[in-house]
């Protein structure tokens, strides 16, 4: 698997996801900087990371979705090329249009950082496909403007799609539904709150984020 | 020329900052304070003969996201 971390002044967790990347796929992901244009031929999956890209100014994510690489993330998007992005990332994609709803602040108004319960809603999809159906899993959340919403019939669309990736079995941040995670129709972008690259080895408390990696690189090679 | 772009949740969607804000005027012992709703004022200075539509377009594009916000422009006279 030929991947790309993008980085946007602001990200932090860009080091973490290429981390487990290369550990899962044996090989380096490539950094590409946000006012790059293109991404490397051949890309094959593309991971926006965690952080606080632009100081969260003005929206959290509106600033990294209008960023020049986005343009070429889009398009690789629309080809079918697998796109993650995880928390902030998950913003940038709602910012970007490649997924519905918007990423608002906590109910709690508090920053929220701890493992959380998540329900595995769709173990069918590209990046889910290394847990089981209706599984419990333990991810860990860190993030001020995690509250997703939509209005009721994107809700009853996502649904009723199985676009719904993963849910939160426990109240964190008053999304929605208790919506942690959503895919895109075509089933190849998928944005969540929580951290899967926080959960690879015993040694980080957990391993339920490797098998997301795992998963998505038994279906993609 | 100088135009102001207001920028407010839409009606409905749920405005924990507001509420906060409600909480704290409540707290400082304002009574009567029914609701709270907090949103952006943002300022532009823009070149003259920039357009309604040009300014529209800002803000759909960026400065609002129609998802959850609605705005409003309000053009200023020139100084």
């Amino acid at each position: 698997m030929k991947s790309a971390v993008i980085v946007f002044p602001g990200s932090n967790c860009d080091r973490d996801i290429a981390v487990a990347l290369e550990d899962v796929t044996g090989r380096k992901p490539a950094m590409v900087w946000h006012r790059d244009s293109e991404l490397p031929d051949g890309t094959d999956f593309i991971a926006l990371p965690g952080g606080f890209s632009y100081g969260d100014y003005l929206r959290s994510g509106a600033m990294a979705a209008r960023s020049p690489i986005m343009r070429s993330v889009t398009e690789a998007a629309n080809r079918g090329v697998p796109v993650i992005g995880i928390c902030n990332g998950f913003q940038v994609l709602t910012e970007t249009g490649l997924l519905p709803g918007a990423l608002m602040r906590n109910a709690g108004l508090s920053f929220v950082c701890r493992p959380v319960r998540l329900k595995v809603e769709n173990s069918q999809s590209l990046f889910t496909s290394g847990y089981n159906s209706s599984e419990e899993i333990v991810i860990p959340v860190a993030h001020h403007d995690g509250n997703f919403q939509a209005d009721e019939s994107t809700l009853d669309r996502l649904e009723g799609e199985g676009r719904v990736a993963f849910r939160y079995l426990e109240e964190v941040n008053g999304s929605a539904r208790r919506i942690a995670g959503i895919l895109n129709d075509a089933g190849n972008v998928l944005g969540l709150m929580p951290h899967p690259e926080r959960v690879m080895e015993p040694a980080h408390g957990g391993t339920d984020g490797r098998r997301l990696f795992e998963g998505l690189l038994e279906t993609v090679s | 020329m100088k135009a102001r772009v207001f920028v407010t949740l839409k009606p409905g969607v749920l405005d924990p900052q507001g509420k906060a804000i409600h909480h704290a005027l409540e707290g400082l012992g304002f009574g009567g304070v029914n609701d709270v709703r907090a949103g952006k004022l943002i300022e532009l200075d823009l070149a003259d003969g920039t357009s309604d539509g040009d300014i529209e377009e800002m803000c759909r594009k960026l400065l609002a996201n129609t998802v959850i916000e609605n705005f409003r422009v309000e053009r200023l006279q020139d100084a």
